[in-house]
């Protein structure tokens, strides 16, 4: 048995009460149909290509992913989440598959050809993200032509 | 995520954003979010359950629909990680003179051999390989026998690195060993941390980092916070 009832309930009560970036007011975008959309899924569990740059404790930047790589590592430094869940199905951190078929079966109108990964471990003040890295990736995802991101946490 | 999910809809996309800490899309107020009460590492839920993914996805497309925001929808299921360590032998003692976790790895490695073969990737490779295991797992053993942590030789200079390659090199060897189909939540981290000895060392080398004056983030990360 672990040391504690859920190390996940410490981790989302301390985490909780964390201080967190603000935003005065919450920019909306309407998007197409959803069975028109280009979709990218955009991950903070920091997957890097295995012939690719890992990803450094405090790394603010972001890697592309080809939509047919899935040699991917998972290169998150925090302990305190299930780290082998994305080695037995990658689909569960990072849903691929899940969005070729929705794609297939006419749900959703197309998946990016390249998807993204940052590390969820941030300095505090999120602002490379906030003024730099971030806006560099939407412009890559519009280039791109995406027109929704599904954005998933480890 | 609740950043760029702000950063990503105010250059013109619309975004879903998963959550597994309601608390923060509470404050942080991304346009949309699905909270998902699942295991940390595993936003879509449940591995090899295409169904259960597909409900995840659904819900938060259905988000899309919405004429104005912020919303927060809650997933209905709670999901929460499996109440026991995974079933995983480890391996048994073979060479007394090497201590207990170095022995031990080295009984794994044809376990992780064969996972590489599998995924033809792995997440050992930050401070070490896994020819660097034993070795490592040695270092670790002499800072809890005593020896200085400055003195030590730790290999790949950072702890957390190194520890999350040892974690890794277990677990993905474990998942070569074990009968269960499809590990539930923490399964394997509870295995590694509680039934194998390179976790227990792991352990034990965190509280001689504390107990020696290392600075809190050089012993801290290398275990999750609520093991002590």
């Amino acid at each position: 048995m672990t040391d504690q009832p859920s190390g996940d309930a410490l981790i989302r009560q301390q985490i909780g009460n964390l201080p967190v970036p603000e935003f005065a007011e919450t920019a909306w975008t309407v998007p197409p149909p959803l069975a028109e959309a280009r979709v990218a899924v955009v991950t903070s569990a920091a997957l890097y290509p295995c012939d690719g740059e890992p990803f450094t404790v405090t790394d603010t930047s972001y890697r592309a992913l080809d939509h047919d790589q899935r040699q991917l590592v998972m290169g998150h430094w925090s302990p305190n989440f299930d780290r082998s869940a994305f080695g037995i199905d990658y689909n569960v951190v990072y849903p691929l598959a899940r969005l070729d078929e929705l794609a297939e079966q006419g749900v959703i109108g197309s998946v990016a050809s390249k998807h993204y990964a940052f590390a969820g471990n941030q300095p505090d003040d999120v602002a490379t993200i906030r003024y730099d890295s971030g806006p560099a990736c939407a412009a890559e995802l519009k280039a791109d032509g995406v027109d929704v991101v599904f954005l998933t946490p480890v | 995520m609740c950043t760029l999910a702000h950063v990503f809809e105010a250059a013109g996309l619309a975004t879903v954003t998963i959550t597994s800490i309601r608390a923060v899309g509470e404050r942080m107020r991304p346009p949309r979010v699905l909270h998902c009460e699942f295991p940390l590492g595993r936003p879509l839920g449940k591995t090899n359950d295409p169904e259960f993914q597909h409900d995840v996805l659904r819900r938060a497309f259905s988000l899309l629909e919405r004429e104005s925001g912020p919303v927060l929808e809650e997933h209905p299921e709670e999901i929460v990680g499996a109440e026991e360590p995974l079933s995983c032998t480890v391996p048994p003692r073979f060479d007394p003179d090497l201590a207990p976790a170095v022995d031990e790895a080295h009984g794994l490695r044809k376990a992780y051999e064969r996972a590489l073969a599998r995924r033809g990737v792995s997440e050992v490779g930050n401070a070490i390989d896994a020819d660097g295991v034993p070795d490592a797992l040695d270092v670790l053993q002499n800072i809890v026998n005593g020896t200085p942590w400055k003195e030590a030789g730790i290999p790949g200079g950072h702890t957390t690195a190194l520890a999350n390659d040892i974690r890794a090199y277990y677990e993905e060897a474990a998942l070569e060993l074990t009968d269960a189909a499809n590990p539930g939540g923490h399964q394997t981290e509870d295995w590694f941390f509680e039934r194998t000895e390179a976790g227990k060392l792991i352990l034990a080398v965190r509280k001689a980092l504390a107990a020696q004056g290392a600075p809190q983030p050089v012993w801290f990360y290398m275990a999750p916070m609520h093991r002590s």
